[in-house]
C-alpha cells in the first residue's frame, strides 16, 4: 500500500490540475444535494399546485411548474438524489460482478474461455438496447433500472480485471505465495486484488457516469423508472411534449444533467491520469452507454 | 494473413451463439409463463395450453434452445404477437429510417471528429486545441436525446429553420427526406464525434513524436505531406477501432433520437414493443442490432489488415 508521502504528493497533483478539481467539486455538489435533497427542495416533488400548471420560474418556483402544476425545482434535486442512488448501485453491481468473473477467469485458466464467451456475447449488445429488452422482461422500477444497467456494465469490468490479474498472477509475489504453499483464496484476496484495483476505480467513474445518462435515457423513452418517480429522464420526457410553451422544463434538467456528468467525466479523467497514466487519452467509456 | 481472418471469422460463431442465447434467456426472465403473456389476460387455460405447444413451450428448455437457434439460422424471429405478422417483415418495414440516420450520423461524426482531432494535434497547446478539447468535453458530458431536445428548441421552436419532428421517407423526394433527418444526425453525430476527435487527437500526438516524422520533414516533405500521408495513416488505427464502438453507440443513440424526433424507425418499434409487452419483436430487433455490431466489428478488424501491414505479417 501507498506510504502517506506518496499519497500526499498524488493528492498534490491531482489539486494541481484545475479540471480535476473543477469535477470532483461537481461530483461533491451532486452528492451534497442529493443527501439535502428533501429540506432543499422545500416542497413534496409530487405536490400539485393545480392554479400554477406550466408557470414560468418565479420566486415560489424557482425552476416553474410542468403541465399538472408539479414543482420542478424539486422534482430536478430529486432527480439528482435518484441519479446518484442509480449510479452507485450500478458501480457497485458491476463491480462485485465483474470483480468475481474477472478474478475466476483471469487465476483460474480452465474457467477463462467460457466466461470471457459469454462476455463477448454480452457485449456485442449495444449497452442501451441490451438495457431496453431487460427492462421489456423485468417491467419499470428503480431497482430493474440498476440491475439491466449493472448487468451492461459487468462485462466491462470482467475485462479490465482479467487484464490484471493474468498479469498479476505471473508475478514473482504469487509465485513466492504460491511456493510457500498458500491457498488461491488467500493469494486472490491478499495479492491479486488489491493490485487490480486501481484501473478499476478509474472505469468505477466512467461507468457511474454512465449509469446516469443510462438512467436518464430509459426514463426519457417511458422504459425506466416509472412516470411519478421523479427523475431527470422522467421530468424531460415531460417537458418534451411543453417544449414550446414551458422551455425551462427542458433547460433546468438538461443542465443538471450535463453538469452531473461533466463533472463525473472531468474527475475520472483526472484520477485515471493520476492512477493509471497509460490510459491517458483513452477516455470516454462514459459514452458507452 | 489468411490465418489471421479465419481466425477471426471462427471467433465470431461463439459469440453468435452467446447472442442467439442471451435472446433466448431474456424473454424467459419475464415473470410468468411467455405463452400465458402473449395469450394476453383474457385467455382460458386451454388457448394457454395450446400455444404452449404450438410455440413449443411444453418441450425442456435445452432442446427449445437447440430449436431457437435453428430458426434463427433460418432467419425467422417469430411472429409479433401486436402486429400478427411476422417480425422480419415488421423489421424491414421500420429499417430505412434507421439506417439513413444512423449513416448520416456517423458522417457527421467522422467529418467533424477526425479534422478536429488533426487540426487539434497539429496546433498542440494552442487556443484552437484547448477550445476544441473543451467542446469535445462538453460534447461528451450531453446526452443525445438533450443535445435533440435544445437543436429542437433552438432551430425549430425559436427560429423554425428545420421541421420540429417527424420523417419524410426517402420516396418523397432525397431533400425533404434530408431536412427531416439534419437535426436528429447533427445531435447524434456531434456528440460522438466528440470522442473520435478525442482519440484522433492523442494518438496524431503520439506518432507526431516519431523518428520517421523528424525524418520526413528534415527531408523536406511539405507539413501536408507529413500530416496527412504519413502521420494520420499511423495514428487512424485507434480511431478505426473508436469507429466500431461509435456504431454501437450511434445505434443505441438512434434507438434514443427516434423518441425525440418521432421519427417511425426500429427505435420506436422496440420502444412501442416494450411498452405491449410484444416480447419477439423486442428479442427480433436486439438480435438484428447485435449481429450487424458485431459483423461491423469484424470489418474493422478487417480494415486494420488493409491500413497497417505490420498486423498482415504478424
Amino acid at each position: 500500500m501507498r506510504s502517506l508521502l506518496t499519497k500526499n504528493l498524488a493528492l498534490r497533483a491531482f489539486l494541481r490540475r484545475r479540471s480535476a478539481v473543477i469535477g470532483a467539486g461537481l461530483v461533491i455538489a451532486n452528492v451534497l444535494v442529493a443527501l439535502a435533497a428533501t429540506p432543499l427542495a422545500g416542497v413534496d416533488p409530487q405536490a400539485l399546485d393545480v392554479k400554477a400548471r406550466l408557470a414560468k420560474p418565479t420566486a415560489q418556483h424557482w425552476f416553474g411548474t410542468d403541465h399538472v402544476g408539479r414543482d420542478a425545482w424539486s422534482r430536478v434535486i430529486h432527480g439528482a438524489r435518484l441519479s446518484m442512488i442509480v449510479g452507485a448501485s450500478v458501480v457497485a453491481l458491476s463491480f462485485v460482478g465483474g470483480v468475481l468473473f474477472g478474478v475466476l477467469g483471469g487465476y483460474f485458466r480452465g474457467l477463462d474461455n467460457v466466461l470471457m464467451r459469454v462476455m463477448d456475447g454480452l457485449m456485442a449488445f449495444p449497452g442501451i438496447i441490451l438495457a431496453i429488452a431487460m427492462m421489456a422482461s423485468l417491467g419499470p422500477s428503480v431497482l430493474n433500472v440498476i440491475v439491466a444497467l449493472g448487468v451492461v456494465y459487468i462485462p466491462r469490468v470482467a475485462r479490465i480485471v482479467r487484464g490484471s490479474v493474468l498479469v498479476i498472477r505471473e508475478t514473482p509475489y504469487v509465485e513466492a505465495a504460491r511456493a510457500l504453499g498458500i491457498g488461491d483464496g488467500r493469494i486472490i484476496a491478499l495479492h491479486v486484488l488489491p493490485n487490480c484495483v486501481s484501473p478499476v476505480i478509474v472505469q468505477g467513474t466512467f461507468i457511474f457516469a454512465a449509469a446516469v445518462l443510462g438512467e436518464a435515457a430509459l426514463s426519457f423513452l417511458g422504459v425506466g423508472v416509472p412516470p411519478q418517480i421523479p427523475s431527470w429522464g422522467n421530468v424531460l420526457a415531460e417537458g418534451r411534449s411543453y417544449l414550446q410553451q414551458a422551455p425551462w422544463l427542458t433547460l433546468f434538467p438538461g443542465a443538471a444533467i450535463m453538469a452531473s456528468i461533466l463533472g463525473l467525466n472531468l474527475f475520472g479523467d483526472g484520477l485515471r491520469d493520476l492512477l493509471d497514466p497509460k490510459l491517458r487519452g483513452v477516455s470516454g467509456a462514459a459514452r458507452e452507454s | 494473413m489468411g490465418v489471421y481472418v479465419i481466425r477471426r471469422l471462427i471467433a465470431v460463431i461463439p459469440v453468435m451463439l452467446v447472442v442467439a442465447t442471451v435472446s433466448f434467456v431474456l424473454i424467459r426472465l419475464a415473470p410468468g409463463d411467455p405463452a400465458s403473456v402473449i395469450a394476453g389476460p383474457y385467455a382460458s387455460a386451454e388457448d394457454v395450453a395450446r400455444l404452449q405447444q404450438s410455440l413449443g413451450l411444453d418441450q425442456p428448455l435445452p432442446v427449445q434452445l437447440v430449436k431457437w437457434w435453428g430458426r434463427l439460422a433460418q432467419g425467422d424471429l417469430g411472429d409479433s404477437i401486436f402486429l400478427r405478422r411476422p417480425v422480419v417483415e415488421a423489421i424491414r418495414e421500420r429499417l430505412e429510417p434507421t439506417l439513413l440516420l444512423t449513416a448520416w450520423s456517423m458522417a457527421v461524426a467522422v467529418l467533424v471528429g477526425i479534422p478536429v482531432g488533426v487540426v487539434s494535434a497539429r496546433h498542440h497547446n494552442s487556443v484552437v486545441d484547448q477550445s476544441f478539447m473543451t467542446l469535445a468535453l462538453l460534447g461528451l458530458s450531453v446526452p443525445n436525446f438533450l443535445l435533440g431536445l435544445l437543436m429542437i428548441l433552438c432551430f425549430g421552436v425559436w427560429l423554425g429553420w428545420l421541421p420540429v419532428a417527424g420523417y419524410a421517407p426517402l420516396e418523397t423526394g432525397l431533400w425533404p427526406n434530408l431536412r427531416s433527418l439534419i437535426m436528429p444526425a447533427l445531435a447524434l453525430g456531434l456528440v460522438q464525434s466528440a470522442l473520435i476527435a478525442r482519440i484522433t487527437r492523442s494518438s496524431m500526438l503520439d506518432v507526431l513524436r516519431e523518428q520517421y516524422i523528424l525524418s520526413g520533414r528534415s527531408k523536406g516533405l511539405s507539413e501536408r505531406t507529413v500530416i496527412y500521408k504519413h502521420a494520420l495513416k499511423n495514428a487512424i488505427i485507434p480511431t478505426l477501432t473508436v469507429i466500431g464502438i461509435t456504431f454501437a453507440l450511434l445505434v443505441g443513440g438512434a434507438v434514443v433520437i427516434e423518441t425525440v424526433f418521432n421519427i417511425p424507425g426500429l427505435g420506436r418499434l422496440i420502444i412501442s414493443a416494450v411498452l405491449r409487452r410484444d416480447y419477439p419483436v423486442v428479442q427480433g430487433v436486439v438480435l438484428l442490432i447485435a449481429v450487424t455490431y458485431t459483423a461491423i466489428n469484424l470489418l474493422v478488424d478487417l480494415a486494420y489488415l488493409a491500413i497497417d501491414p505490420r498486423i498482415r505479417f504478424r
